[in-house]
């Protein structure tokens, strides 16, 4: 392959950069929220469109074998586009709420969208390594960036500490997976081993920090600490952002290192991710119970989710990461939509499950929509998130983990407690004095309208996405 | 007979639409009653074209509608009724019509989104028993606990919050194992349809651990002892149309789903498991129907009597087996299936025609202990003479509706065995004294509290409601046939199909 058709593979990549430049530019000339976000939004849709244009009918390795470029890989591309476009415009309202000129929160964004473009297309473990740090320091300075708030400064310390060791865990994998196989290139770094060898020692080893890794980033237990206070200590656009986007990066991570790479270590990483999925629906879901905050309960029902997201890989096969992917998905639409109807909510700034009450009775379009949403994470059918749960459980029983299954839907009912308290908050109790506002129409309402239409619709016509997640794993080789 | 208009999407998709249009409107828009109650009416009347245009001589599935829904599954919009499913679609949209009546003039807070729900949750009922995909049922089935849930949580009672949360959560464990077997027959036989999975080879641990899965989702539906106990605090906080649906109608599910999942898919596991189901159903009937004689609660009075009849369902279905053991003849086991088919049918009527019956009576006094009623006959003789019969047909009485199943399970029941139906047969006498002791107790007497001598005789609206539930318990107490030929084909089929081991 020449440089130029390697140029074109990487275009998307490159037009996002120079365009992140240019809203850099603009950002310094004008200190305005409202044009920094167009800004962004347009560098986001003409990425969008060059990834539609672009999208790749088989997997291409370019620049040395660092850079691939397969149709899954475009496929959690457009998905992390398309919800950072969302989440910037939700971003926009909330700030122009809080009357805070944070344009930064947008060039972040957009950083961090750089970041994660690499590293679902990472086919190296430098290239996995860079994308990841791009994505997660742009992170760090996303929560830090509310400077008069404590709780903020204290998760951003946090979150930046636990995110600093876990980079070095995953070095440390990294480098005693290149020590073991000769290699940095995600195919060949687990094929080298031959059983009984000295160097597949090594090589599990690597495999275990780099799961511990991939767990920190993922937010699963036990190496969840950072979730519930990041998610509450940083503000609201914030913590929607991260909720996203970089949770399908991290998956995608997740699935380029383990089915990748370590394919041939299935059989180790599948016992050590029950264990992480077993532990996360237990603790997520339970505590989670617990919460009287709206952002922490949200960051342990994250928790669940994620439980459930690493099921689909427990399977170790082709319908197991379509199930996923399907997952990664949905779960990034509600939990867009979850953050942004606490922004939009009419009452002050707090984040006090108590916001909800009465909801239903000055605003039955909004609160029908969060009654959709909440029904859907909780997984009740006809919504999105019950397809979601569906498909992960039918790859988890085909595989013959049944008890898992089992277990999965016993903790989701658990977890069913705690979003329908949000419904009965709505609807069935007495509106405080001050909860009387009704929500202000503006285009991130509607867009949240949307949103949670879109949850309806693709839990009743689920079968276009299920039937694409399916193709895409398929043809892009696993 | 050729029938090309998709009726039963018709009759699940009218209503929940025209409920979501409804529930959307101007709370203070005057026309929403008169809506509903013609989407419900309509409803009612593509439900009896159906029945016209139904081939009562065949037991294939009728009306098919069968699209792809979800091709990477096989997962398809399958629809269709047979015998055993139409009377229940019937019952489904008949009811609906009463409740919207009955929540006419009494539901004053959000009347829109009241009506709305109902009207949802009528087109869900019809397509739990109209689905014959899996997956569709199984949306269905949860999904109707949607609507449900806000119904009893924002027009219930005191403790409305607990009972609605109870309600939820109980039903979904159950539901949930029956997903999980559902998603491994699906492994074992590559399509969702039941109709396959009927046919499903099934080795005897296999069979036993669905059955079980399905036993849980459907024995809390039903409800069946031990797992009773979120029915009397669902039934006496709902609003009075949300107990007469729950009791008219989603219990049925429970039992509809023994004979459509239950004994085909698993028959030799649910003959495996004969004598405990037996005598779970037993308890419910002894057991509950004591526990049902001291309650001073008029409506948790008759929840628990609903339980107490539910468990003639039971023992008339998984009776089954034991019957034909010991009588080498399949006709009598027909004859439970029968039986228990029609008390559930008729104590939708009966339940139904109680709990409104208690209703009218809340509305006027807004309380439903029987110590604050005593001689209501003397204020409201209408009334007291429609509670009447319908307190009858509850214990029993020959010539209600109330009396052909149970007499036909017991006929059954005592082919297998002398002391089960012995004991069976004794709660009718119990099904007597707690039902006409409470009558007794609310209806005659003398009138001692000021309140009761003040209250107005039931209202033309309630009237008609009442003469036309009262109609049904007679016309099925007294000429049961056409509706048991409409289910006999497909019973007989069903049964046929038990008759074949799959081991």
């Amino acid at each position: 392959m020449n440089l130029v058709d390697d140029i074109l593979i990487i275009l998307p990549e490159i037009t996002l950069v120079s365009l992140t430049c240019i809203v850099l530019l603009v950002d310094v000339a004008r200190k305005n929220i409202t044009l920094t976000c167009c800004v962004a939004i347009l560098a986001l849709l003409a990425t969008l469109g060059q990834l539609f244009a672009f999208f790749p009918k088989e997997p291409n390795l370019v620049f040395f074998e660092t850079f691939i470029s397969d149709p899954v890989g475009s496929y959690l591309k457009i998905f992390v586009c398309v919800s950072s476009i969302v989440a910037l415009i939700y971003g926009h309202h909330a700030y122009q709420k809080y009357k805070t000129n944070s344009s930064e929160f947008f060039l972040l964004a957009l950083f961090a969208v750089i970041g994660m473009l690499f590293l679902i297309s990472a086919s190296n473990l430098l290239t996995v390594y860079l994308g990841l740090e791009l994505l997660s320091l742009s992170l760090y300075a996303m929560v830090a960036m509310d400077k008069n708030s404590n709780l903020a400064a204290e998760a951003a310390m946090k979150y930046f500490v636990l995110g600093a060791l876990a980079s070095g865990v995953l070095l440390f994998g990294m480098s005693m997976l290149y020590g073991a196989s000769g290699s940095l290139a995600l195919e060949s770094i687990g094929t080298n081993a031959s059983v009984g060898d000295g160097k597949e020692v090594v090589q599990i080893f690597g495999l275990v920090f780099i799961l511990v890794a991939i767990g920190f980033k993922l937010g699963v237990v036990p190496f969840h600490m950072w979730v519930p206070d990041v998610y509450q200590g940083a503000r609201t656009p914030v913590t929607l952002f991260l909720s996203a986007a970089p949770k399908i990066a991290a998956f995608a991570m997740a699935f380029r290192l383990l089915a990748t790479g370590l394919a041939d270590f299935s059989k180790d990483w599948i016992l050590m991710l029950i264990v992480l999925a077993v532990s996360s629906l237990a603790l997520g879901n339970i505590v989670a119970i617990a919460q009287i905050n709206y952002k922490r309960m949200l960051a342990y029902s994250t928790i669940a989710h994620m439980g459930f997201l690493v099921i689909g890989l427990v399977s170790a096969s082709s319908g197991g990461y379509a199930a996923s992917i399907f997952y990664v998905s949905v779960y990034s639409l509600m939990g867009m939509a979850a953050f942004a109807a606490l922004i939009l909510l009419p009452n002050g700034e707090a984040a006090s499950i108590d916001r909800f009450k009465g909801l239903a009775k000055n605003n039955p379009l909004f609160s029908f929509f969060i009654l959709i949403l909440m029904f859907s994470m909780a997984g009740i059918p006809p919504f999105a998130g019950f397809w979601a749960k569906w498909f992960v459980l039918k790859e988890v029983i085909a595989t013959g983990y049944l008890w898992l299954a089992v277990f999965a839907v016993f903790c989701s009912l658990i977890g069913a407690f705690y979003y329908l308290r949000i419904i009965k908050f709505m609807y069935f109790d007495e509106p405080n004095k001050d909860n009387s506002d009704s929500v202000s129409n503006s285009a991130a309402s509607v867009l949240f309208n949307l949103n949670c239409l879109t949850i309806l619709l693709l839990g009743l016509f689920p079968g276009l996405l299920m039937a694409f997640c399916t193709r895409m794993i398929l043809i892009s080789g696993f | 007979m050729n029938f090309d208009f998709p009726i039963l999407s018709f009759m699940i998709w009218f209503p929940v639409l025209g409920g979501i249009y409804i529930a959307t409107q101007k709370r203070t828009s005057g026309n929403i009653k008169i809506e509903a109650l013609s989407i419900a009416i309509i409803c009612f009347i593509s439900s009896l074209l159906a029945l016209v245009y139904f081939d009562n001589n065949s037991a294939n599935m009728q009306f098919v509608e069968r699209y792809s829904w979800i091709p990477v599954f096989n997962i398809e919009y399958l629809l269709g009724v047979d015998g055993i499913s139409l009377p229940l679609i019937i019952l489904t949209t008949f009811t609906t019509i009463l409740v919207i009546c009955a929540g006419w003039s009494v539901i004053s807070e959000r009347p829109h989104l009241y009506m709305g729900s109902f009207l949802v949750l009528e087109g869900i009922m019809i397509g739990v028993f109209a689905a014959l995909d899996a997956a569709l049922f199984y949306v269905f089935w949860e999904a109707m606990l949607i609507p449900m849930f806000l119904i009893i949580g924002i027009w219930g009672g005191q403790n409305r919050v607990y009972a609605t949360i109870k309600f939820f959560l109980y039903t979904l464990l159950g539901s949930l194992l029956m997903l999980v077997a559902l998603l491994y027959l699906y492994g074992e036989t590559g399509v969702f349809s039941i109709e396959s999975m009927h046919n499903a080879q099934l080795d005897m641990i296999e069979q036993k651990l669905i059955f079980l899965a399905f036993l849980l989702a459907f024995a809390v539906k039903v409800p069946m002892w031990p797992v009773h106990t979120w029915l009397p605090d669902a039934h006496v906080e709902a609003p009075t149309g949300g107990s007469v649906i729950l009791a008219a109608i989603m219990l049925k599910m429970g039992g509809y789903g023994f004979i459509r999942l239950s004994l085909p898919i698993v028959p030799d596991a649910a003959s495996y498991f004969t004598i405990p189901m037996v005598v779970l159903s037993l308890i419910a009937i002894v057991y509950i129907g004591f526990v049902a004689l001291v309650q001073t609660d008029m409506k948790k009075l008759i929840a628990y009597s609903s339980i107490s009849h539910m468990g003639f369902v039971t023992l008339g279905f998984f009776t089954v087996f034991w019957v034909q053991s010991s009588t080498d003849n399949w006709n009598d086991a027909v004859l439970g299936i029968e039986g228990a088919m029609v008390q559930m049918i008729s104590h939708g009527f009966i339940s139904g025609a109680l709990f409104l019956c208690v209703g009218f009576l809340y509305d006027r006094l807004h309380t439903r202990n029987i110590n604050d009623y005593g001689g209501v006959a003397e204020p409201m003789p209408y009334f007291a003479s429609f509670m009447m019969l319908f307190a009858m047909a509850n214990a029993g009485l020959p010539g209600t509706s109330g009396f052909v199943g149970e007499f036909l399970v017991i006929l059954t029941v005592f082919k297998a065995n002398f002391w089960i139906a012995f004991l069976a047969a004794l709660t009718l006498i119990l099904g007597a004294a707690y039902t006409l002791w409470m009558y007794k107790r609310v209806v005659f007497g003398p009138v001692i509290l000021q309140p009761v001598k003040e209250l107005a005789d039931l209202s033309s609206r309630e009237m008609l409601i009442l003469s036309v539930l009262a109609l049904m318990v007679l016309l099925v107490g007294l000429w049961p046939a056409p509706l048991i030929d409409m289910m006999h084909p497909s019973i007989n089929s069903l049964v046929e199909h038990l008759s074949r081991s799959k081991l």
